[in-house]
C-alpha cells in the first residue's frame, strides 16, 4: 500500500466521519485504502474521476438502480452483492453482455468502517465472480440521521449482441411465460432477519447475477421476446407491468409456479402472498410458445435456473387482466399490489 | 400436518363442488354471508364462487375489524399521535385507513409521527420497555380473536410496573353486529337481500365458542355454520348450510371442529373478563351505533387505558359522499353497486374501509374478481 498516509485506516474500531467525504486526505485515504484496496482494477487504478474505455460496435444499454436495503446483511447476501447483482440484472434483461459498473456510495456520519468494508469486499466478490468491474465511483457523506448507514447506487452498461430485441412491449397472445426459479425467497430472507419479525427460517436470500443464464438463453433463442427480472412486488407486480406495456392479458397456472415450501410456510405466517414477494435471482421469460422447452431446458442446465416452470401463457384482453387458476381450481385476477403488501390482521 | 395447504386440495374441491351442485334445489336461491373477512379473502384468493352453482351466492358482511371501525376513531388516534408525541404501535391494515383531509396513520407517520407497524401486542411492550421515555400507545383493534392478545399485554405491564404502556381499546364484539345486521330493515324487508344462512367465524368461535350462535339460529331462524378459512373449510360447510336450508333446519352446526369446541376457549374468556367490560355502545362504521357491541378496559386497569390517561378527543367525522360502505357492510348491496367502485376508490386510493383492507369486500372483489364482470370496472386496464 501506498506511504502517502502516515496512520493507516483504522478499519476495526474507526467510522465514516464528515472528513470522509470533504474531498480532502481523509477521503482520499477511504479510497485507496478500502474502495480501491477490494475493488482493484486497471481502469479504477487510473485515478481520474471518469473510466475511459474502448467501446465496440453495436447497440449498447444503460441500466441505474439505488439500494437502500434494510436490514444490510441478510441471510444470503447484502447491500454490496445486492447493488451488484442488480444492476447486472437491470442490464442482462435486455439480453445483453455486462461490460462495466460505477458505484455511488452515501455514507452516513459514525456508520463503522469494518462495516463498510465487509460491503465493499462483498461488492468486490460479487463484481469478480460475475466478470464485470467496478470501475468508477464517488463518495458521500452525510449528516448522522440522514441516512441509513449506507446507500449505494450502481450503474451498469452492458452490450446486447446483434439479432436480439428484447422489450417489455414484445409479449403476444400465445406466448409462453416461463420463470427460472422458486419465488419469493429474497423477501422472506429479508423479512426474516429484520428485528420486529422474529422467525427462524433456513431460507436465504436468491440474490444472484443471472447475466450468464441470460447469455445461454439467448444464445439458444435469440428471438425471445421480453425478459425482466421480478424484483420488488414479486412476480404479480412484473407480469402485471409486462401486461401492460404490451397491452395483452395473462393466465397463469398456480400449481406451476415454484414456491419453496419454506416459503410458502413462512407467508402463511405473515399473511403475504408469495407472488408479491421480492426476488434478486430470478427472471421472467416470455417467448413463442414453440421455443418454451428449449428454453426451458436451458434453464435448467444453468445453476440458477435448475427449478426453472413453465407458469402459464399472454391471451389476448382488452383489460390487461393477468388471471391465475388457482391451485384449488378458481380463479382469480393476480392485480397491480396497492401500497405496501401488508400483513392481514385476522 | 402442516397446516399449510392441507385444506386447499383441487380434488376434493372437485368433490364438494358436485355434492353441493348436486343438493341445490335448481329454483330456489341461497344467499349464504359469510361474516368474516378471513372467508372473504378466502373465498376470492381460491376463487370458490367458480366451483359454486350459479344459485349460491356469498353475501360478504361487516367481520373485517379495520372496515368497521369508524373514521372517528382514527381521527382520534392521529390527533393523539400529533398532539401527544406518543409512539403508536398497531396492525398493519389500519395504518392506510383514510381518515379526514386525506390523512391517515401512514401519511401521519411520513409526516415524522413515531407509528409503528407491529405483528404482536408483545412486541409493543417490548417497544414500551426499551424506551422508557415515551408514551407507547397500543391502538388495539379486532374481534374476539385478538382481544385476548390485548388482554394478555395488559396484565403483562402491570406485572412489569410499565407505567409508559397504555391501549387504546377499539376491540368489537361479533354476536352483536350479527344481530344488528339481522335486525336492520334492509334484511328484514327487502326481498332482494334475503340471507338464508350464515358462515359462523371461525379464528372468533375459537375463543368464544359456537354457543353464543345458537341465539341466532333459534331466534332469526336461519342456519348458522362454523367454518373454517381454509376454501375446503368454506364450501363444506356452503354444503352444510344448502343442507339445512333443505330441509328447513336452522342450527348451529360445527365445520372447524380441528379448532372450535361448543364452550371455546374458557382460559381466554376469563382473561378478557377480568381486564375489560362491556361498553354500553360503540360507533361501527356501516351498522352506526350498535348497543353493548364493544369492550373497554375496566377501572381496575385504568392505568393502561389510552383513553383516560389522554383524555382522548372524541371526534366524528363523515363518510365520503356517495361511498355505499355501509351498505356493503350490511350485505345490502354489492361492491359494484356503488359509484366510487372502480372509479376514484380502488385500493390505491381508498374512498372507504371496504376498500382498504385485504379483507374488506371491496378490495377482495376489485383486485380478485373484478374480471367477472369487467363491463363495469372502467379503470381496468390502467
Amino acid at each position: 500500500m501506498s506511504k502517502r498516509f502516515p496512520l493507516r485506516l483504522n478499519i476495526r474500531q474507526g467510522a465514516v466521519d464528515m472528513t470522509h467525504g470533504s474531498g480532502g486526505r481523509a477521503m482520499a485515504q477511504l479510497i485507496e485504502e478500502l474502495f480501491v484496496k477490494h475493488l482493484d482494477n486497471d481502469l479504477l487504478r487510473q485515478a481520474n474521476d471518469q473510466a475511459m474505455f474502448e467501446v465496440p460496435a453495436g447497440r449498447m444499454v444503460i441500466s441505474t438502480d439505488g439500494h437502500v436495503i434494510s436490514p444490510l446483511f441478510f441471510p444470503g447476501g447484502d447491500i454490496g452483492s445486492l447493488a451488484i447483482h442488480g444492476t447486472l440484472n437491470d442490464v442482462a434483461m435486455s439480453g445483453a453482455r455486462p461490460l462495466y459498473l460505477s458505484a455511488g456510495f452515501i455514507l452516513e456520519e459514525g456508520f463503522p468502517l469494518i462495516d463498510l468494508e465487509r460491503v465493499v469486499v462483498s461488492m468486490s466478490a460479487a463484481a469478480e465472480s460475475a466478470g464485470v468491474a467496478v470501475v468508477t465511483g464517488d463518495t458521500k457523506v452525510v449528516e448522522r440521521g440522514k441516512g441509513d448507514g449506507i446507500f449505494i447506487t450502481t450503474t451498469g452498461i452492458g452490450l446486447v449482441p446483434a439479432g436480439v430485441n428484447i422489450s417489455g412491449d414484445r409479449a403476444r397472445p400465445g406466448d409462453a411465460i416461463l420463470v427460472s426459479g422458486t419465488i419469493g425467497d429474497h423477501g422472506v430472507a429479508i423479512m426474516s432477519s429484520r428485528e420486529n419479525l422474529v422467525f427462524e427460517t433456513s431460507i436465504e436470500s436468491d440474490s444472484a447475477a443471472l447475466h450468464t443464464l441470460v447469455a445461454d438463453l439467448v444464445a439458444a433463442v435469440p428471438e425471445i421476446h421480453c425478459l425482466r427480472d421480478p424484483t420488488r412486488g414479486g412476480l404479480a407486480t412484473t407480469l402485471n407491468e409486462l401486461a401492460r406495456q404490451s397491452a395483452v392479458g395473462m393466465r397463469l397456472r398456480e400449481e406451476d409456479i415454484p414456491v419453496k415450501p419454506q416459503v410458502n410456510a413462512a407467508c402463511e405466517l405473515l399473511g403475504l402472498d408469495p407472488l408479491y414477494v421480492a426476488n434478486e435471482g430470478k427472471l421472467v421469460c416470455i417467448c413463442e410458445r414453440r421455443h418454451a422447452a428449449q428454453l426451458l431446458r436451458v434453464m435448467r442446465a444453468h445453476p440458477l435456473g435448475s427449478s426453472a416452470a413453465l407458469i402459464g401463457e399472454v391471451v389476448e384482453d382488452r383489460h390487461g387482466f393477468v388471471q391465475m387458476e388457482t391451485r384449488f381450481g378458481g380463479s382469480r385476477i393476480v392485480d397491480w399490489l396497492a401500497g405496501e403488501q401488508l400483513p392481514r390482521i385476522c | 400436518m402442516r397446516y399449510v395447504d392441507e385444506f386447499r386440495q383441487q380434488s376434493l374441491a372437485k368433490r364438494l363442488s358436485a355434492a353441493i351442485a348436486a343438493e341445490v334445489e335448481p329454483r330456489r336461491r341461497y344467499n349464504l354471508m359469510e361474516f368474516c373477512g378471513g372467508h372473504t379473502h378466502a373465498i376470492f384468493r381460491y376463487g370458490v364462487q367458480d366451483l359454486m352453482p350459479d344459485n349460491v351466492s356469498f353475501v360478504h358482511g361487516p367481520g373485517c375489524p379495520v372496515c368497521v371501525l369508524p373514521i372517528g376513531r382514527i381521527e382520534s388516534a392521529i390527533e393523539l399521535v400529533k398532539t401527544q408525541h406518543v409512539t403508536l404501535c398497531t396492525y398493519a391494515d389500519l395504518l392506510r385507513v383514510p381518515a379526514g383531509g386525506g390523512r391517515s396513520l401512514l401519511k401521519v407517520k411520513a409526516a415524522g409521527a413515531d407509528v409503528r407497524m407491529i405483528y404482536s401486542t408483545l412486541d409493543a411492550l417490548r417497544i414500551a420497555r426499551e424506551n422508557p421515555n415515551r408514551q407507547v400507545v397500543f391502538f388495539a383493534i379486532g374481534f374476539e380473536t385478538t382481544t385476548p392478545p390485548t388482554a394478555v399485554a395488559i396484565r403483562q405491564a402491570q406485572a412489569e410496573g410499565l407505567d409508559n404502556f397504555s391501549v387504546f381499546c377499539n376491540h368489537v364484539l361479533t354476536p352483536a353486529a350479527i344481530q344488528n345486521i339481522l335486525e336492520s330493515p334492509e334484511v328484514r324487508e327487502l326481498a332482494g337481500v334475503s340471507i338464508d344462512g350464515f358462515f359462523g367465524p371461525s379464528h372468533v368461535s375459537s375463543v368464544i365458542g359456537s354457543r353464543p350462535f345458537e341465539f341466532f339460529a333459534e331466534e332469526y331462524q336461519k342456519p348458522v355454520v362454523i367454518a373454517g378459512f381454509e376454501p375446503l373449510d368454506v364450501m363444506q360447510s356452503a354444503l352444510m348450510l344448502v343442507r339445512q336450508i333443505n330441509s328447513g333446519r336452522h342450527e348451529v352446526e360445527n365445520e372447524y371442529t380441528r379448532v372450535v369446541t361448543r364452550e371455546g376457549n374458557v382460559k381466554a374468556q376469563n382473561l378478557v373478563a377480568e381486564v375489560m367490560e362491556l361498553r354500553r355502545s360503540f360507533e361501527w362504521r356501516g351498522l352506526g351505533v350498535v348497543p353493548y357491541s364493544a369492550l373497554r378496559i375496566k377501572q381496575s386497569y385504568a392505568d393502561f387505558d389510552a383513553e383516560r390517561r389522554f383524555e382522548l378527543p372524541v371526534s366524528s367525522a363523515a363518510e365520503v359522499k356517495g361511498c355505499e360502505c355501509p351498505s356493503i357492510l350490511r350485505g345490502a348491496r354489492r361492491p359494484t353497486d356503488c359509484r366510487l367502485f372502480g372509479t376514484v376508490c380502488t385500493p390505491e386510493n381508498p374512498m372507504g374501509s371496504c376498500m382498504v383492507s385485504s379483507e374488506g369486500a371491496c378490495a377482495a372483489y376489485w383486485s380478485y374478481g373484478r374480471f367477472r364482470d369487467p363491463e363495469e370496472s372502467p379503470d381496468a386496464v390502467a
